[in-house]
């Protein structure tokens, strides 16, 4: 089902949930919102769900105009992150409700509940009641509920942020491998972007109640469109210092304080044609480490996290966040020389914080 | 245990260990004596005069004719009505409602039953029958001629807020996600109500019931000060009325104590029993034995 919402804007009284939203989302495809707490990624949930009323704008399933039409009427399947199961059914009751209320025949309901319950891996638990699983288990027969009836369009509000680490990879590969076998156009929330990037075929970045983005996970980690998408995707987060970048000789070079990095023209031209100071990117991956190093700092601090240690440099007033080898044995205090890679640097313009670089 | 079982002793077991003392003395006003040992021990006499008492029968059967009808469509139905309705609407809209509703509950019942009175008197004085006269309507006597009527919705309307706050917060204390999970699911919200609002408030629901027949077996003020078990013999008297009528307040200024504590040891010994028999029936010990929401 192939759903387009247009200039949707949800508000609660006073209180934007979100304005002016515009997404089209393809038959089949999987997106992901993705955006901090408050953002507005629920309330847009909750109004494509049919639970809220767009104020304004205009949601269409298909070509199918849904701005009034009930819930039920929807034939959608959400997965609620606090599961929502009904605590004084049986799971099995559970799975069987959306069938119930659609009148569907009792054995055909049987039948279908049980299949489904055995493709999440639930048919031993049929007879238990909610407060009796797992975290885990309980987030498989939400899913099997939101399943079982076949649903047009499939609706995830932050699924797994209740679940351990390990359980989290496994149904992120789960629900990502039964939403491309069934083909069922998917919309999952969630705040945490290494879901977003390894599941959705688009990321919808959203903050405030305003769409930030809507792209493709690479176009969005290489190609960020405005300063908070850069510093919102990419763990840990982007560098951003404040240079002004000119041209001398037919070379551009970025200057803040004692920086000087020099730039090719592909990076370098667009903002050397900006008036005054910009905003300059650059991800912790594209700083290194080096004796060669064309920048001379202090390190600040250092976390260690296991297979690498994060590091914080000092330049003069400006910090900069990279990675480096644990071996190294990097210690506070130490002096060191860093080399970026200007090649894949980043600039916005400091008062629209849009990218200087890649044009909406 | 301690606390509760000195308040338990104080206030239930002694009283009604002197009321059941009472019950087998035949004290009235006229061989009154404040001394326990001077009165006359009669055994179960009055408990014979009570079962022979041609209007016992009579005053037993209103009384469970009041309290099951006050009970269904007031106590709980409107209560739980009221209650799904405020919920369903405007939050502000909801709350005020029943705050309104709550005023019979808090208003002093001689007031209370004043305004009601005063609304239902009969012409010329009645304001419904002013409106009538003033319409060219003919007139009525509207508690005399349908006392049973008044008696239980007079009582209804107070009743209602008990419910309805105790309906209201199991209600709203949902979770949301619930409400809405259902809705996605393909519930209409009348379906909703059935399928996952009823059940999730099941046990408030029956505390409710518990708890409003034994109040209203108990209470009498407010058909004291409509009707005073009138008109006529017995019309709408029930049975906690009776006890209070021969102990207290005789017409021949005979205040028969130990026969109206007759009375009262019976309400007590039934009022045991539907506590016993609900608290079984409805498993409140399971209730109180761990939180629902791990067994349910
Ligand atoms: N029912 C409501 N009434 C009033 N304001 C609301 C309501 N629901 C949401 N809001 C407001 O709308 C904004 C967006 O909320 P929303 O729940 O959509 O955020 P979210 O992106 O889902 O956040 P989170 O990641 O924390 O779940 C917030 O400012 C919130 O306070
Ligand atoms: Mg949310």
């Amino acid at each position: 089902m192939e759903i387009r919402i247009d200039n949707l804007t949800k508000k609660f009284g006073d209180v934007v949930g979100v304005e002016n939203l515009t997404l089209h989302i393809d038959d089949g495809e999987f997106v992901a919102f993705l955006g901090p707490s408050g953002c507005g990624k629920t309330t847009t949930l909750l109004t494509l769900a049919g639970i809220y009323k767009p104020t304004d704008g205009l949601i269409r399933f298909g070509d199918r105009v849904v701005n009034t039409v009930q819930p039920k009427d929807r034939n959608i399947g959400m997965v609620f992150q606090s599961y929502a199961l009904y605590p004084h059914m049986t799971i099995f009751q559970n799975i069987a409700y959306p069938l119930k209320l659609k009148k569907v025949p009792k054995n055909e309901q049987n039948e279908q509940v049980r299949r489904v319950a055995n493709v999440m891996g639930i048919g031993d638990l049929l007879d238990r009641r909610p407060g009796q699983l797992s975290g885990g288990q309980q987030q498989r027969v939400a899913l099997g509920r939101a399943l079982v009836k076949e649903p047009d369009v499939l609706l995830f509000d932050e699924p797994l942020s209740n679940l351990d680490a390990r359980l989290r990879l496994t149904m992120r590969g789960e629900i990502k491998h039964l939403q491309k076998n069934l083909g069922i156009t998917s919309i999952y929330v969630t705040h945490d972007q290494v879901e977003a990037m390894t599941m959705a075929d688009r990321i919808a970045v959203m903050n405030l109640g305003h769409l930030q983005a809507f792209d493709a996970p690479d176009e969005l980690y290489d190609r960020p469109k405005t300063r908070f998408v850069a510093g919102f995707v990419g763990n840990p987060p982007m560098n951003f210092l404040d240079v002004e970048v000119s041209r001398l000789n037919g070379q551009f070079l970025a200057e803040a304080d004692a920086i000087r990095l020099p730039l090719g023209a592909e990076r370098g031209e667009p903002p050397a044609g900006h008036p005054g100071a910009v905003v300059m990117g650059i991800r912790p991956e594209d700083i290194q480490i080096a004796d060669d190093g064309d920048v001379r700092g202090e390190i600040f601090v250092v976390e260690p996290l296991g297979r690498e240690d994060l590091i914080d440099v000092r330049i003069g007033s400006n910090s900069f966040i990279l990675l480096a080898d644990t071996e190294k044995q990097y210690r506070a205090g130490q002096p060191v020389a860093l080399k970026f890679d200007m090649s894949q640097a980043q600039f916005f313009d400091p008062q629209t914080e849009r990218s200087l670089l890649w044009r909406q | 245990m301690a606390p509760a079982g000195v308040l338990v002793i104080i206030f239930f077991l002694i009283p009604v260990a002197i009321v059941l003392y009472l019950s087998v003395t035949n004290l009235a006003s006229s061989n009154f004596t404040s001394d326990l040992a001077k009165m006359e021990y009669v055994g179960l006499k009055n408990y014979e005069t009570l079962l022979n008492d041609q209007f016992a029968r009579k005053i037993f059967f209103n009384t469970i004719f009041y309290v099951l009808v006050t009970l269904s469509i007031f106590n709980v139905s409107l209560a739980l009505i009221v209650s799904l309705l405020t919920t369903h609407i405007d939050r502000s809209a909801g709350f005020v409602f029943r705050a309104l509703w709550i005023l019979p509950r808090i208003t002093s019942p001689v007031v209370y039953i004043l305004i009601w009175k005063r609304m239902m008197a009969e012409a010329p004085f009645g304001i419904l029958n002013q409106f009538n006269e003033f319409l060219g309507q003919p007139t009525f006597n509207y508690v005399s001629t349908n006392p049973w009527v008044f008696v239980v919705v007079v009582n209804g309307f107070i009743g209602v807020s008990f419910g309805m706050i105790i309906f209201t917060s199991a209600i709203e204390s949902i979770p949301k996600d619930l409400l809405n999970a259902s809705l996605v699911d393909g519930s209409s919200r009348m379906q909703r109500i059935r399928y996952v609002i009823l059940p999730l408030i099941r046990w408030p629901l029956l505390f409710v019931v518990t708890y409003q027949t034994l109040s209203l077996l108990t209470s009498f003020v407010e058909i004291q000060l409509l009707t005073d078990g009138g008109p006529g013999l017995y019309r709408t008297e029930v049975w906690s009325l009776t006890a209070y009528h021969r102990a207290l307040s005789n017409y021949f200024g005979n205040a028969q104590w130990g026969y109206g504590s007759a009375f009262a040891v019976l309400l007590v010994m039934i009022g045991v029993v539907l506590a016993v028999i609900y608290m079984r029936v409805f498993r409140f010990d399971e209730l109180v034995a761990e939180p629902r929401v791990e067994a349910l």
